[in-house]
């Protein structure tokens, strides 16, 4: 048992950063690691690797819809769906560049974001776009996939450039 | 679809207050601000604490503050405890989310006076880790990181809609110009603006097409909304606002899903006016037609454009305002470019669309939004526009019917409800 009136709080140098007193307003950092699972996307992430993009495709023979991004479920029918490997060459359905962006992005502006639309696909899938200007994308421009060499199982390992001969 | 299989009781809005829209109220927490929108409509209607029989919270992300459960941190500071209580989240619509809780809480018969309470502090964080923060509503798989960036969902929309519509910059730069107009009549608004379509064409671009005055900004802000059954409603007010009916759509989160199909069609619109549109595809929003759809029938609604009398909408940006109105049926679709180039949509047109100034101008503090909305319209439809804003130019002379939407995400939730002026 211990009942020490003199007990006495350790006095440190760990100070507050503050940047206003009335209202008094501190600094509060906060940060984290996620233990993110893919879980049933893993394969999508896995096929990168392999050059390849895994869309879905609906297993209910009746429905049959095709999704460029992956999804467990038909959202058509309810049914399962099956992996399905896409094309490489794709079209612009709709572009963008950004000038600013989230925080954890804004190193990387100004980019290019793209819809893509894949010959035979139900579906769209969302996409960085480099190798050309601005001025250069239009809707209906061919496009087409190229993937990193060293993965970061991030869904930018499969990236758009324009379709033209090298 | 039956709309509504078991009515409920009618729905009255009794009250409202709302906080002056800031980019950052430091000396304020989300407490006091709510307080003080709560005292305002409490006072507005001699109503006082023993009054209400329980809440709805409102509010998007507890990321901006780190706290979790604010929502009964205001009930507790508003001294509602131990009353009923739940939060109401859906993005960008948890106002009108909210606002229809609210609504259900009191048709249900459950509660005679339903306080609806929203409010965002989105100035504890840098506007970049705040739309890091609004851009985690996507997909955490295959959306944040490829763009993480609303702006640049929504600019890919626009430049869709451009292309299916030939919709221009500069009647997106229309809406920015009349919302930013309005709102210099609106004391509670954050940015009103006088300022033309070079201006909003020369500002920053955000993510091509939208510039910086496409584009809502991160507010502070509180705002309560006072809902009662039909005999509480006349017992307390002179001058209730009856909300005649409710509609809700979702959509798919990724906009990568959103499938080719069909335009559900209103009442005044036929098959063979859409024979080529591919819907909604990404230049529309199938939730909002949805919505608009189920509280049309809700309300005897058969020809927006001529029965309701003014509309205030979900414009996080410019291009959103006139996917909209076209979602809502005041024009066909593909017909939203000409319908702001017409006239159709300012302070004396046909429907006035956002005469408070909108999400664009009056500020978006995501969970205060939708039922900010719901207090303009409720001053609008009881005429007390005057009172409320010590200035009239924005009061619409013949406001007997109203329309307020509010709109998450991509286009994921949306609402619309419609509200009645009894006299």
């Amino acid at each position: 048992m211990t009942l020490n009136p003199n007990a006495k709080m350790e006095e440190t140098q760990k100070g507050t950063e503050v940047y206003n007193v009335d209202p008094l307003i501190v600094k509060s950092h906060y940060e984290i690691d996620y233990i993110h699972s893919y879980a049933q996307d893993s394969e999508f992430f896995r096929a990168l690797g392999k050059k390849k993009i895994m869309g879905s495709k609906c297993k209910n023979k009746d429905c049959g819809y095709v999704y460029a991004t992956p999804r467990g479920h038909c959202m058509m029918c309810g049914s399962e769906t099956e992996w399905h490997e896409l094309p490489n060459h794709g079209k612009i359905h709709a572009f963008t560049t950004c000038y600013f962006g989230s925080e954890e992005f804004l190193p990387e502006t100004p980019f290019h974001l793209v819809m893509v639309e894949f010959e035979g696909v139900n579906s769209l899938f969302m996409a960085r776009l480099i190798g050309a200007d601005e001025e250069d994308l239009h809707i209906g421009m061919p496009i087409r996939a190229k993937f990193r060499r060293n993965l970061r199982f991030s869904p930018t390992d499969v990236y758009f450039v324009p379709d033209v001969p090298k | 679809m039956i709309y509504m299989k078991h009515k409920g009781k009618d729905v009255y809005m009794v009250s409202g207050g709302v906080t002056k829209f800031a980019k950052a109220t430091p000396d304020m927490d989300f407490r006091l601000r709510v307080k003080k929108a709560f005292d305002y409509s409490l006072n507005d209607a001699n109503l006082t604490l023993h009054d209400i029989d329980g809440s709805v919270a409102s509010y998007f992300a507890d990321h901006f503050q780190r706290q979790l459960m604010s929502g009964i941190m205001a009930q507790d500071y508003l001294g509602l405890t131990p009353k009923p209580s739940k939060r109401v989240e859906g993005g960008g619509a948890t106002g009108g989310l909210a606002f229809q809780t609210g609504f259900e809480e009191v048709a249900s018969g459950r509660m005679d006076v339903c306080a609806v309470y929203g409010f965002e502090t989105m100035s504890h964080v840098n506007t970049w880790k705040g739309n890091e923060f609004i851009a985690l509503a996507s997909d955490t798989n295959f959306d944040y990181p490829v763009g993480g960036f609303y702006t640049g969902y929504y600019a890919m929309m626009a430049n869709r809609h451009m292309h299916e519509f030939g919709t221009t910059v500069e009647q997106l730069a229309k809406v920015s110009v009349k919302n930013h107009g309005n709102a210099l009549h609106n004391p509670y608004s954050q940015s009103p603006m006088k300022i033309t379509v070079e201006d909003v064409r020369n500002s920053p671009m955000v993510a091509t097409p939208l510039t910086r005055l496409d584009v809502c900004t991160m507010s502070d802000g509180a705002a309560v909304a006072i809902l009662a059954s039909e005999e509480k409603a006349f017992e307390i007010s002179d001058h209730p606002v009856k909300v005649a009916s409710i509609g809700t759509g979702t959509d798919t989160m990724r906009l990568s899903d959103r499938p080719f199909g069909k335009v559900p069609l209103l009442a005044n619109e036929k098959e063979s006016d859409y024979r080529n549109l591919k819907y909604p595809g990404i230049h529309s929003f199938r939730a909002g037609r949805t919505a608009a759809k189920e509280a049309y029938e809700g309300a005897g609604i058969t020809d927006p454009l001529e029965e309701i009398d003014l509309v205030e909408l979900h414009d996080a940006y410019t291009s959103s305002e006139i996917q909209t109105y076209e979602d809502l049926g005041l024009c066909k679709y593909g017909e939203g470019g000409n319908f702001i180039d017409e006239g159709k949509s300012s302070l004396h047109g046909k429907v006035p669309v956002n005469p408070s100034g909108g999400l664009l101008a009056s500020g978006h503090p995501v969970g205060a939004t939708g039922i900010m909305q719901a207090v303009f319209m409720f001053w609008q439809l009881q005429h007390s526009v005057k009172k409320h804003f010590h200035d009239e130019a924005l009061q619409i002379k013949n406001a007997k019917r109203g329309l307020i939407h509010s709109h998450a995400g991509t286009g994921t939730y949306v609402t619309v409800s419609i509200m009645e002026a009894v006299k």
